[in-house]
C-alpha cells in the first residue's frame, strides 16, 4: 500500500463495497504512523454526524460520511489550520470537497503541504440528489465511481424565459430573502477577512444589508471564479431560494468569456483576482 | 516527522445544541476550537431547521464571552449597581418580592420570562408566578 500510496500523490483514495472500512484503516494507519497529527471528518456523535477533528485512531471507530448531510469541512479547516499552521491535517475528501480545497490553496487559505487528503468517492444516490458532474475526487484508483450527472436543467428552465419574466423570476426569488448570509457562511469557497457585503466603506455600520437584489448579485459576482459547484449554499437556504442556478450562471459565463473552471487547477489562479495578492483584504479594512 | 508539535493535539470539536433565540428551537452546532467557542453551524439532520437559520442562529455563539454580559448579581445601593452575593442577592429579591405582594396584592407582580432559558425554566418560572406568586401575570418574550 505504501508505495502506491506514495505513487498516487496527495490525493488518494479506497473505495470500494467495503471502501468505508479500507478508508477508516487507512486513516488510523495516517495517524498512528504520525503522518498527519489529525485529522478533520465527520463523528457520530448522540446520532448525529457532526464535524470533529480525530487526534486519535481508536477515535476512528466514530467516523461516517453522511452521505447527503455534507459540511463545510474544508472551510472549517481554515480555522483549524490557523491556530495549528505548523501541523498537517488529514481529511477526507469528496469531489466537491477536493474541488473547494484547490480554491482555497490557490487564494492562500491552506498550505497545500500541510493538507493531506484521502479521498473518498460518492454513491449513485448522493451523485443524483446533488446533480453534480464530479461525484468523486481527482485520484480514486480502485474505486466504483459513480456516473457524472450532467443536469442544468434548473437554469436552462429560467434562461428559457424572455428577459422581463427572467427579471421578474430573480426579484420574486431574492424577495424571499431573510439575509440571513447563510450562503455565504456555508460557502466552502468564500473567505474574505472582509466580506463586501458587510465592508463598512460599500455598507453602513449597523444599518440594513444591501437590498434586494444587489446583495445577491454582489455574491454571484464574487463567487463567478471560485464557485465549484457543490450546492451547500441552496442546502443552506431557509427560505428555497435557488441560488445555485444563479451561481451556475455566472460560472458558466466564466468559462465562456476566460474558458476557466474553478477548482480544476491549483496553479491558474482565477481571472477575477485583482485585489493583489490573493489575500483580498482591503487596506484599511478587516477585523 | 514532528514530534515537538504533536505534544499540543488538534482539539475541535461541535456540539449539537438548540439555538435558544427564539421559540422554533433550531438545531445548531457550536464549533469548539481549543475549549473556546468559534463558531456556529446549522444542524443539517435537524427535522426544524433542516440545514438552515436566520442570522441570529448563525450568531448565536457571538453573545458568549461579550464584555458586557453579566457574571455576577448586582444590586443597586446609593444608587448605583454594585456586585454582590448570591445569597444576598436572592435574599433582597424575595424579601421585596413578598413585601409587594403583602402590601398590594399578588396581582401587582407580573413575570417576564426569557427564550434565553430552556422549555423546562420557563415551564418552571410560570408555575412559581402562579403557585407561589399567585398571579396569572406572566409572558415571555419571544410570543412571536
Amino acid at each position: 500500500m505504501g508505495t502506491q500510496s506514495e505513487a498516487s500523490g496527495r490525493f488518494e483514495s479506497i473505495t470500494e463495497e467495503d471502501g468505508m472500512e479500507k478508508t477508516r484503516e487507512k486513516m488510523s494507519k495516517l495517524l498512528a504512523e504520525k503522518e498527519v497529527s489529525a485529522i478533520l471528518a465527520l463523528k457520530m456523535s448522540h446520532g448525529h454526524p457532526t464535524p470533529y477533528v480525530f487526534a486519535k485512531p481508536e477515535e476512528l471507530k466514530d467516523w461516517v460520511t453522511d452521505e447527503t448531510r455534507r459540511y463545510p469541512l474544508t472551510k472549517i479547516l481554515i480555522k483549524i489550520a490557523r491556530g495549528y499552521p505548523d501541523q498537517v491535517i488529514g481529511i477526507p475528501v469528496r469531489g466537491c470537497e477536493e474541488r473547494s480545497l484547490i480554491e482555497l490553496f490557490k487564494n492562500n487559505q491552506l498550505r497545500m503541504n500541510k493538507v493531506k487528503t484521502i479521498g473518498i468517492v460518492c454513491t449513485q444516490e448522493q451523485a443524483n440528489y446533488c446533480r453534480c458532474d464530479r461525484p468523486f475526487p481527482s485520484q480514486a484508483e480502485g474505486a466504483e465511481l459513480a456516473k457524472p450527472v450532467e443536469d442544468i436543467s434548473d437554469m436552462e428552465e429560467v434562461e428559457r424565459l424572455s428577459e422581463e419574466e427572467r427579471f421578474q423570476f430573480w426579484m420574486r426569488q431574492f424577495g424571499k430573502c431573510i439575509k440571513c448570509y447563510g450562503c455565504r457562511n456555508i460557502c466552502p469557497a468564500c473567505f474574505c477577512p472582509t466580506c463586501t457585503l458587510e465592508d463598512g466603506a460599500l455598507v453602513k455600520p449597523g444599518g440594513m444589508p444591501p437590498e434586494v437584489p444587489i446583495f445577491h448579485l454582489i455574491k454571484a459576482y464574487h463567487m463567478a471564479d471560485r464557485c465549484i459547484d457543490c450546492g451547500l449554499c441552496e442546502e443552506a437556504c431557509p427560505m428555497g431560494i435557488p441560488v445555485r442556478r444563479l451561481y451556475r450562471r455566472v460560472k458558466r459565463s466564466i468559462k465562456d468569456l476566460f474558458q476557466y473552471i474553478p477548482g480544476e487547477k491549483a496553479e491558474e489562479k482565477g481571472p477575477l483576482e485583482f485585489l493583489g495578492d490573493g489575500s483580498y483584504e482591503l487596506p484599511g479594512s478587516g477585523k | 516527522m514532528f514530534s515537538e508539535s504533536l505534544e499540543r493535539f488538534v482539539n475541535y470539536e461541535t456540539i449539537v445544541t438548540t439555538c435558544t433565540y427564539c421559540g422554533c428551537g433550531c438545531g445548531l452546532l457550536l464549533e469548539v476550537l481549543d475549549g473556546k467557542v468559534v463558531g456556529t453551524l446549522p444542524q443539517k439532520d435537524h427535522s426544524i431547521n433542516q440545514g438552515g437559520l436566520c442570522i441570529k442562529g448563525w450568531n448565536a455563539h457571538e453573545f458568549i464571552y461579550d464584555e458586557g454580559r453579566l457574571r455576577k448579581p448586582l444590586l443597586r445601593k446609593n444608587g448605583s449597581p454594585e456586585e454582590v452575593s448570591w445569597e444576598e442577592a436572592f435574599d433582597t429579591v424575595a424579601t421585596r418580592l413578598k413585601k409587594i405582594r403583602d402590601e398590594n396584592g399578588p396581582d401587582s407582580i407580573a413575570g417576564l420570562t426569557s427564550a434565553r432559558c430552556t422549555n423546562e425554566e420557563n415551564y418552571l418560572f410560570q408555575k412559581w408566578i402562579r403557585a407561589v406568586i399567585g398571579t396569572n401575570n406572566v409572558d415571555h418574550c419571544a410570543r412571536l
